[in-house]
């Protein structure tokens, strides 16, 4: 009986490999193995911000079509691009390394509320709630959206607002689609100056509300030597592009111009943006923090949002 | 058993996922968008009923004529898988649309236990093949449907903060456990 079970099994077995043996000859796809290569050197996240549905997709399009650059893969950044230029044979000009960037500062603006929200607890859910419980119609909702959609876990909500962990960005800008109110934008990382307010008000409309709001004066359109500040869509806009062409020169004209300190100066050492990968897993002392936050403000300083001895402890989690 | 009725209760009241119990993990796996359950379902489909015509002919013209019945599920498992390889060849050769809609749900079920349950369940009940190939139909419309309500529910669920213990898989299984409470009304139907 054993041996009728092996033997029966042996050769169903042999039946089936010499079918499979056959099979995969007669059905053999000749696969480019550039793709699988491409594939591989790619992250894999699938974000989709090269633009195509996923990693597979910019791997197949970059191997065949000859017009489609290598370095469109924004979370791999320049690696990768090398990497998949070596691949491909083609020519890799160097890309921007983004960032995402929130442009508000309702903390700091000390943003009231309207109402209390108690509905689904999405921030496309609450800005169809009468523009949301903020008095500001253009504030960040802090319901994290954006915290979701991020495929590298790059922003978390702390006091209500979301926060950047700029270690951990690739500047895929998932999160710059998946919010309503359009508060997070691409900039490079190596930009100069940002706005820290998509408001689409004006003076008194914005006064009223936020401590922190860009009132458009146009002070800064006026300053700029390089023009690269304008408005797009009723916002105020930097065109980094034109900001980084000009170089520093200019001596951050914009930022002094700004009477309500919108405008930031991202090189300063305490500047909030590259304070941002320290704040990681930060304690959730909310109350404490956003006391300091408004001291901060009202010296007119970049804010600041965590105790020296907590600083240290934090760098020290982060190297672990 | 009518064909009708023997349909009806493959789909509804002896569902192989909320009534036997079978093919949860990628009931689980599979059902976070409804895209993707349809796609996993269609495969399941696929598959279920070109497995239950293979392992019921095995079973018929090489197990019973041996006397080496003992042996099925050794036997079946290994026709389910090589199969499954078969059709992933040939699909990426002759169907490629279908094979790049399908393709990465086909190596998924080369050891899903549904498919595996229904054709031990075809050999059970004894059914012809005509009636097995109906039943098996039948069990991945069953899959699909299960599949189908979850992956809605879970989108649902996207939108509503879960607490964090819960969160993924434990709230999964708490709801196929209320579905297959829900799922239990059929019972009397047939």
């Amino acid at each position: 009986m054993v041996m009728t079970s092996i033997l029966i099994l042996a050769g169903l077995g042999l039946a089936v490999a010499v079918v499979l043996g056959i099979a995969s000859k007669v059905f053999y796809v000749e696969e480019d193995p550039k793709v699988e290569a491409v594939l591989e050197a790619l992250p894999g996240a699938n974000c989709g911000g090269c633009g195509y549905a996923g990693c597979e997709g910019y791997a197949i399009a970059v191997v065949n079509i000859p017009t489609i650059a290598a370095n469109l893969c924004v979370a791999g950044g320049k690696d990768v691009a090398a990497a998949v230029g070596q691949l491909t044979g083609k020519a890799v000009t160097e890309s921007d390394p983004l960032i995402s960037f929130r442009r508000c500062d309702k903390i700091s603006g000390k943003v009231q509320k309207r109402y209390s929200y108690q509905g689904m607890p999405s921030c496309a859910a609450a800005a169809t709630l009468a523009q949301g419980s903020d008095v500001c119609a253009f504030s960040c909702l802090g319901f994290g959206d954006c915290v979701v959609t991020c495929p590298f876990d790059a922003l978390y909500i702390q006091d209500n607002i979301v926060r950047v962990r700029e270690n951990l960005c690739t500047g895929c800008g998932k999160c710059t689609q998946a919010c309503p109110r359009n508060i997070l934008e691409l900039i490079p990382r190596r930009a100069r100056v940002a706005i820290r307010c998509s408001t689409q008000d004006k003076l008194r409309a914005v006064m009223d509300v936020c401590e922190a709001g860009c009132i458009q004066c146009s002070k800064c359109i006026k300053t700029c030597p390089a023009n690269a500040i304008s408005f797009v869509n009723n916002r105020i806009t930097i065109d980094q592009k034109m900001c980084l062409a000009y170089g520093p020169d200019c001596d951050m004209a914009c930022v002094s111009a700004c009477p309500r300190k919108i405008l930031r100066n991202l090189r300063e050492k305490d500047c909030l943006l590259n304070k941002m990968s320290e704040l990681k897993d930060a304690k959730p002392e909310t109350k404490e923090e956003v006391k300091t936050e408004n001291k901060a403000t009202e010296n007119n300083t970049e804010v600041k949002t965590e105790k020296p001895a907590e600083k240290v402890e934090k760098k020290e989690e982060v190297t672990a | 058993m009518s064909i009708f009725e023997l349909f009806i209760s493959a789909i509804f009241v002896n569902n192989i996922v909320l009534s036997q119990n079978l093919g949860n993990c990628p009931y689980v796996g599979c059902s976070k968008e409804k895209g993707v359950a349809l796609g996993m379902g269609g495969a399941v489909i696929f598959v279920i009923i070109m497995a239950t015509v293979f392992t019921w002919l095995t079973q018929k013209y090489i197990l019973v004529p041996l006397n080496v019945t003992y042996l099925q599920t050794l036997v079946f498992i290994l026709i389910i898988a090589s199969l499954v390889q078969f059709v992933e060849m040939f699909l990426k050769k002759a169907v490629p649309p279908l094979y790049s809609a399908l393709g990465i749900f086909l190596p998924l079920i080369t050891t899903n236990c549904a498919v595996m349950g229904a054709t031990l369940v075809v050999q059970r009940e004894k059914y012809d093949l005509l009636t097995g190939a109906l039943y098996s139909c039948a069990s991945g419309v069953g899959f699909l449907l299960a599949l189908l309500l979850m992956a809605g529910i879970r989108e649902r669920l996207e939108t509503l903060r879960v607490p964090k213990a819960m969160a993924g898989t434990p709230i999964s299984l708490v709801m196929a456990g209320i579905m297959a409470l829900a799922f239990m009304a059929f019972k009397g139907m047939i």
